[in-house]
């Protein structure tokens, strides 16, 4: 063994399946001086990674999630590492066969084989299958199981040998030590063992549920919760011993009962995600030498699995003669949402975090974090959802962790609808409006901590007004309104109030503010003072990171909007960049500034009545901003529309917002004035107009060329990412195009109307073949909603320009249903002149 | 006034730990002013009794009785009631053995005494309550214990706890001979046979399992191993990675979903010490792992380990076994 | 045929051992508990006992009212009936215990033949006293033998056999017998799915017990000063062969 290092360059904390592959992978970006710690024994240090179930089911909704673990599952392959099993899902309820429709279509959007089976045919290939409890399967040959541990082994050896990584097992890290910088940066100092200190300039933790309590040693927090998923190994059986093989059947996945069946040699891990939610505090997860088998492997609670046990004899008779030999608790970890934490920590530099990653996505995961490191930027797929900067400090406390965790358990086998809201932790950040939105019989959605209305109950009369219906199908139906559909005519017909304040404003100021701002923005932001710019923030690879919009307030401040799920990533990414010099100050007005938006054809009238200020063109042009007084209170009206109508975003003062809200609801009172909700002004306003969202349509795998949102030049100052913008533009036209569809009929095979959610559905040739670009980027719907104005469904996707053209024919799969959609325009298919943005 | 101490024996052949308990009757007889005697029970009493006096006894008692023919818990147990109260010590303790346990535990439990097992360490300052610490859960934690009675101390002291020490007493204790009277009953927990057991060993009864995994590297790879198992009269045993390669059979299997084994002495060859291989293994009493890997986890958790390849480590083990058997 | 086990809840071992703040206690939070492995022998050997010459097991246990879990467990593996003597003490002392434990065997016997065996693990595996057994075969008058690693039931009589050096010490008593039972007398079967599904419907018999306390009290728990845990390497490669042989024969193996 080398002798302990005092420098490194780069500490990996963490030799489970992440931080071995993390540690493979920088060796092979040419990294060098790289430490990995353990403080657990070699091959098995005592994470999940020891007692994982090691299977890699790759079909999943959310993109990220399966391109991650298809990308993790490839590389198990190339080492070898892997067997493909095939898994087959199985459905006990209508509901679930619905879901497995879902399952097939969301394979068809990433190119995965899947097949469904009739209980006959699931009995086929897993003979010990009771086929009369299940109504089918959805079955997916290429489901593997992997070998997590040699894997890990695998990678490790090859940054040993090929980049000279030291490995130190049994080695404890007491503390991660910081220092402060210029500019007031915490920047990580040095790793302190219990066999020496380290001093480093990267930290990289990858501990798994320790991961939390390793980052706030360094004053960094990871929010994620240690949560036990219990498994019991059964056997042996006869059957499964005569494949003389560690896995000869496929897993089957008993989703209903949120259970799995997973051959292991001669016997059958049974796993289950169907109990309580049992979380375990990191500080009272044993050391190596308090465990019984390992830290992550608690003593089993069998009562919390009698209910899973009597639903798995169920379906496979055979479980109920075998021997419980072994049984755990299981820790593995769980998040506020669901998705990983990635990326350096937003309170320490150079502290990065790779946590909350399972086995599945482990390889993928740890490349994206490698070249993270290395570019600045991951270049394997887009990973925002993922981006440890994404949560809010209200997302950071235990208290959020932990109930989260809590709620969310019972959904990882379940059927998650894509607008689900949570039960729990709600209200954390509301706007200055909320009484009054509640007195309105809101129904709030959460954005992250923010609580925004979706639609108002109090406007039932509209869906009488404009004729309007339910949903046919439930699914549908679900976290939706026609209320949305009468506030969205009526806004088009008078006019809407919508509540911004989840809006995330900062300002940067000071001497060097315009010029660090330019260096943020593709668009020009030094612009007379009282213009605003839209604009894409670049990557350094070109590939969008924010889409937001920036105001010049004065010669040496500008203002920063962006929306509620970007504030977290947007805001640390102004600070990473930002210069060490002091020329420039970044604040947060975010809780001090609310926001409403005012728009429809009597907004203009409506908000004469509170003003002198000339409203025209003139006075008020568009992207202008001025501050007048409404109603008496100092106001800084924004003209501007996300939902294709004129008006503008008014902002204020946090404490004049009920004030505001109340003087332009009695202002417009008469002009047919309503209080309007998300779903008109992030969905179907949105829609019509063709206006992307980041993070839907906006992503870093695509540039402003390919989004459309190129302007006719590029500004001479320099910019994040303007080289590899600069590189793409000369290469003439994109090879994809952002469109709006419009689905043509809506009627599916058995005579219902249904309704495309948004959740990645893949727009089809007519043929039914998938449509994938040179770079693997596959058509597929980025966003989805009614057009009331139009009359028809709206889809949006990039498509290959070739296709992108309008009158196109094409075919959207949606529930493993086709339905036929054409292609609406790659800008607006409601109003494309904007008339009524002039108006 | 006098401290007695059983002294076990097989036949004549006196257990070693006894010399134990006997050092530490004689600390304790010393810190009480008193005399250490010592009690041998049965037939070939005679031929344990030499080394016993140069280990501190002042005495010993030559227990004798026709029906005390061979080892019996209730007649060597009711044998000592009866000399405890012919001669009323303040103190009967006896090594922390299976027999000396046992013995003591009829000892107490007919005189309805309290009775404190396995004793490092012995206050008796205060004469109605002594402080003792004892050991649980095999060694791994201590108890400080008080025994508070009137009637005659009872213990027994924790094997290996001491070291036997002898004394510079030259004088062979005075033997006495003491005859109980037993009832035929006793008979009936005397040893009435003895079988050596020579084949049938299991994997999960076997004192030394020679194991093998991965870094065994085939089926043929195990003869050495075979050949030390049968060498220590033990048998191979085997991880899970050995029987899904078809290695070896799924009853040689240690782990939790093979057997669980318990022997003496685990050699664990080439096994890294994944956990379900771990928990069949864990209640080896001593496990010496040999791997080619220092950070393998069957090295962390092992007492024993030797850092190399198996290959070449077991050949010459076997022959270091045959040169010392020679 | 008619038996009774008498089990302990016990933490389970296997890892370090920590000790509650208040030293009266051992901490197993991160052990969980589980029946005394020389009692699970036991309730293995009685298992197979009834298998093999019919009749039923009794499984009786003193402890706190958690030990049902025991009780279960003992069902889901095939004994048939189950009684618990809850205790709210840590720990009750030996003689307090085999006095609560003669009284419920005497209970349970009242107008029926006595158990033809009533086995014990050899120790607990964490008080470690090595004497309820014995205790409670004194005073039902019945032989005792501990550390069986053996069993063959005959005609009114039983053979047990105890392991010694090299061999095995053969016991023959009449039944009834108190027999203390070892390890390694048998492998225990892990219970199965429907064993453990059905035990949740065993009906457990809760006799409060009443007895005195003994002469011997815990003061407190600590540990012993720490031996180094660390891994004795006896050597790299085939030099360390005449330092395994030293070990195989201290540990007296070879």
């Amino acid at each position: 063994m080398s002798e302990f290092p005092t420098k490194a360059k780069v500490v990996v904390i963490g030799a489970g399946i992440v931080g071995n592959c993390l540690v493979g992978h920088l060796a092979r970006l040419g990294w060098e001086d790289i430490v990995l710690l353990d403080k657990g024994p070699l091959p098995n240090p005592g994470g999940s990674t020891g007692h994982a179930s090691n299977f890699i089911f790759p079909v999943d909704h959310n993109k990220e999630m399966a391109l991650l673990g298809e990308q993790s599952a490839n590389q198990y392959r190339d080492l070898s590492l892997s067997v493909d099993s095939g898994g087959i899902e199985v459905a006990r309820t209508e509901e679930r066969m619905e879901e497995l429709n879902r399952r097939m279509t969301s394979a068809k959007a990433w190119g995965i084989e899947a097949h469904l089976l009739s209980p006959a045919e699931v009995k086929e290939l897993v003979p010990f299958v009771n086929d009369d409890v299940i109504l089918g399967g959805f079955y997916c040959p290429t489901v593997s199981v992997v070998d997590s541990l040699e894997t890990g082994t695998v990678m490790r050896k090859e940054a040993v040998e090929t980049a000279g990584c030291q490995v130190f097992a049994n080695t404890e890290v007491l503390d991660v030590e910081t220092s402060e910088q210029p500019g007031g940066i915490t920047q990580v100092e040095a790793v302190v063992t219990d066999k020496g200190r380290i001093e480093t300039e990267y930290v990289v933790i990858a501990c798994g549920v320790w991961s939390n309590r390793i980052a706030n040693m360094a004053g960094a927090t990871i929010p994620l919760a240690p949560v036990v998923h219990q498994m019991a190994d059964v056997g042996p059986m006869d059957i499964l011993a005569e494949t003389n093989n560690e896995i000869g059947y496929p897993i089957v996945r008993d989703m209903d009962t949120f259970c799995y069946e997973r051959q292991s040699s001669g016997s059958m891990e049974v796993g289950s995600y169907g109990h309580r939610a049992i979380i375990h505090h990191p500080d009272t997860i044993p050391s190596n030498e308090e465990a019984a088998l390992s830290p992550t492997e608690m003593p089993f609670t069998p009562d919390d699995f009698d209910d899973q046990m009597e639903t798995a004899i169920e379906l496979m008779d055979m479980l109920g003669d075998a021997e419980i030999k072994y049984a755990i608790n299981g820790l593995l970890s769980l998040t506020p949402d669901g998705m990983p934490c990635l990326g350096e920590t937003t309170e320490v530099r150079n502290l990065w975090s790779a946590a909350a990653v399972w086995v599945k996505e482990g390889p993928g995961m740890a490349q994206v974090v490698a070249e993270w490191m290395t570019y600045g930027y991951p270049r394997v797929i887009d990973v925002h959802g993922a981006d440890i900067a994404r949560f809010y400090d209200g997302e950071r406390s235990e208290d959020h962790i932990w109930s989260r965790a809590d709620e969310s358990f019972i959904k990882t086998y379940g059927i998650v609808h894509p607008s689900e809201q949570w039960g729990g932790r709600r209200n954390i950040d509301v706007g200055p409006y909320f009484s009054r939105q509640e007195d309105l019989d809101a129904m709030f959605f959460q954005a992250r901590t923010w609580e925004r209305p979706q639609w108002y109950g109090a406007n039932a009369d509209l869906v009488d007004r404009y004729d309007l219906k339910e949903r046919e199908v439930e699914w549908d139906n679900r976290w939706w309104s026609p209320i949305t559909t009468g506030e969205h005519l009526n806004l088009r017909e008078n006019c809407g109030l919508v509540d911004l304040s989840a809006f995330q404003i900062y300002t940067l100021e000071g001497e060097g503010a315009v010029e660090y701002a330019d260096y943020l923005a593709v668009n020009k932001v030094d612009v007379p003072v009282g213009r605003s710019i839209y604009t894409p923030w670049l990557n350094q690879d070109g590939g969008f990171h924010s889409d937001l919009t920036m105001m010049r307030l004065a010669e040496d401040k500008v203002a920063i909007v962006t929306g509620v799920f970007d504030g977290g990533r947007d805001s640390f990414w102004v600070n990473r960049h930002m210069p060490t010099d002091g020329s420039v100050k970044f604040t947060n007005l975010t809780h001090k500034i609310t926001t409403l938006g005012l728009w429809g054809p009597n907004a203009p009238v409506t908000l004469a009545q509170l003003t002198d200020h000339d409203l025209t063109q003139e006075g008020s042009s568009y992207g202008s901003i001025v501050e007048v007084e409404i109603a008496g209170l100092p106001c800084r009206i924004f003209r501007i529309s996300y939902v294709g109508d004129t008006g503008w975003e008014i902002y204020t003062d946090w404490d004049n917002g009920p004030a505001l809200w109340d003087a332009l609801m009695k202002a417009g009172a008469d002009l047919g004035i309503r209080a309007t909700g998300g779903g008109v002004y992030g969905s179907s306003g949105r829609l019509e107009k063709g206006y992307r969202l980041m993070g839907a349509e906006l992503e870093s795998e695509y540039n402003p060329l390919e989004a459309g949102l190129a302007r006719p030049k590029v500004k001479a100052a320099d910019f994040i990412g303007k080289e590899a913008y600069l590189a793409a533009r000369e290469k003439g036209d994109p090879e994809v195009a952002m469109c709006t569809l419009t689905v043509e009929d809506l009627t599916d095979g058995k005579g219902r109307s249904r309704h495309p959610q948004g959740g990645n559905e893949p727009i089809l040739t007519m043929a039914g073949e998938r449509i994938v670009d040179s770079h693997g980027r596959a058509s597929r719907v980025t966003s989805a909603g009614y057009g009331p104005s139009i009359g028809k469904h709206l889809l949006m996707a990039y498509l290959p320009t070739e296709l992108a053209v309008p009158g196109t024919d094409l075919q959207v799969m949606y529930m493993n249903e086709l339905y036929p959609v054409k292609v609406g325009s790659t800008g607006s298919v409601f109003d494309s002149e904007d008339s009524r943005l002039k108006s | 006034m006098s401290v007695l101490v059983l002294c076990d024996h097989d036949r004549g052949i006196l257990a070693e730990a006894s010399l134990e308990a006997l050092t530490f009757g004689r600390r304790l007889a010393n810190d009480l002013g008193v005399t250490c005697n010592g009690v041998l029970i049965g037939e070939g009493a005679d031929d344990a009794s030499t080394s016993i006096a140069s280990y501190g006894a002042d005495s010993i008692y030559m227990v004798e009785h026709s029906l005390l023919t061979d080892y019996g818990p209730a007649a060597w147990g009711e044998s000592l009631v009866q000399l405890v109260n012919e001669t009323s010590p303040i103190a009967v303790l006896a090594c922390g053995t299976d027999r000396g346990n046992e013995v003591i535990a009829h000892l107490a439990a007919t005189l309805d005494a309290p009775f404190v097992a396995n004793c490092l360490t012995v206050d008796a300052g205060n004469p109605s309550s002594w402080l003792m610490t004892r050991v649980q859960w095999g060694g791994s934690l201590l108890e400080d214990s008080e025994l508070s009675t009137d009637q005659v101390k009872i213990l027994t002291v924790a094997h290996h706890g001491i070291e036997a020490e002898q004394t510079n007493s030259s004088s062979p204790g005075q033997k006495e001979s003491f005859t109980p009277e037993l009832e035929e009953s006793v008979t009936q927990t005397i040893v009435t046979d003895r079988v050596v057991l020579t084949q049938g060993i299991t994997l999960s009864t076997s004192p030394v399992v020679v194991g093998g995994g991965r870094g065994v590297g085939s089926a043929e790879a195990f003869a050495p191993l075979e050949e030390l198992a049968e060498e220590l009269n033990g048998v191979v045993g085997c991880s899970r990675a050995v029987t899904n390669n078809g290695w070896r059979p799924h009853s040689d299997q240690v782990g939790q979903t093979g057997t669980r084994i318990a022997p003496q002495i685990y050699i664990a060859n080439g096994i890294s010490g994944a956990i379900q291989h771990w928990v069949g293994a864990m209640a080896a009493k001593n496990i010496l792992a040999i791997n080619i890997d220092p950070e393998a986890n069957m090295v962390a958790k092992a007492g024993y380990a030797v850092i190399g390849d198996l290959h070449q480590v077991i050949p010459a083990v076997l022959e270091e076994v045959k040169r010392r058997k020679s | 045929m008619r038996l009774l086990v008498c089990v302990k809840r016990v933490p389970a071992p296997g890892a370090r051992i920590n000790i509650t703040a208040d030293e009266q206690d051992v901490d197993a939070a991160h052990l969980g508990f589980t029946t005394s492995p020389h009692e699970e022998c036991a309730l293995e050997e009685a298992v197979q006992i009834v298998e093999n010459h019919g009749g039923e097991v009794t499984v009786l246990t003193l402890g706190p009212a958690e030990a049902e879990e025991q009780l279960r467990y003992a069902a889901s593996v095939g004994a048939h009936h189950f009684v618990l003597l809850p205790v709210v003490e840590a720990d009750w002392d030996p003689q307090r215990t085999a006095s609560a434990l003669t009284k419920a065997v005497q209970d349970l016997e009242e107008g029926s033949e006595p158990f033809d065996l009533v086995l014990f693990g050899n120790e607990s595996a964490d008080s470690g006293g090595f004497q309820v057994g014995v205790r409670v075969a004194q005073a039902l008058s019945r032989p005792m033998v501990n550390g069986i690693k053996g069993i063959e039931m005959g005609e009114g009589t039983v053979t047990a056999r105890r392991e010694m050096d090299g061999g095995f010490e053969v016991y023959k008593m009449p039944t009834p017998a108190i027999l203390g039972i070892k390890e390694g007398i048998n492998l225990p079967r892990y219970p199965t799915m429907k064993g453990r599904l059905a035990s949740k419907k065993a009906e457990v018999e809760v006799t409060e017990p009443t007895s005195e306390q003994g002469g011997q009290t815990r003061v407190r728990l600590h540990r012993p000063e720490e031996k180094v845990s660390e891994t004795v390497i006896l050597g790299k490669g085939p030099e360390a062969a005449p330092a395994v042989v030293d070990l195989l024969q201290e540990l007296g193996v070879l």
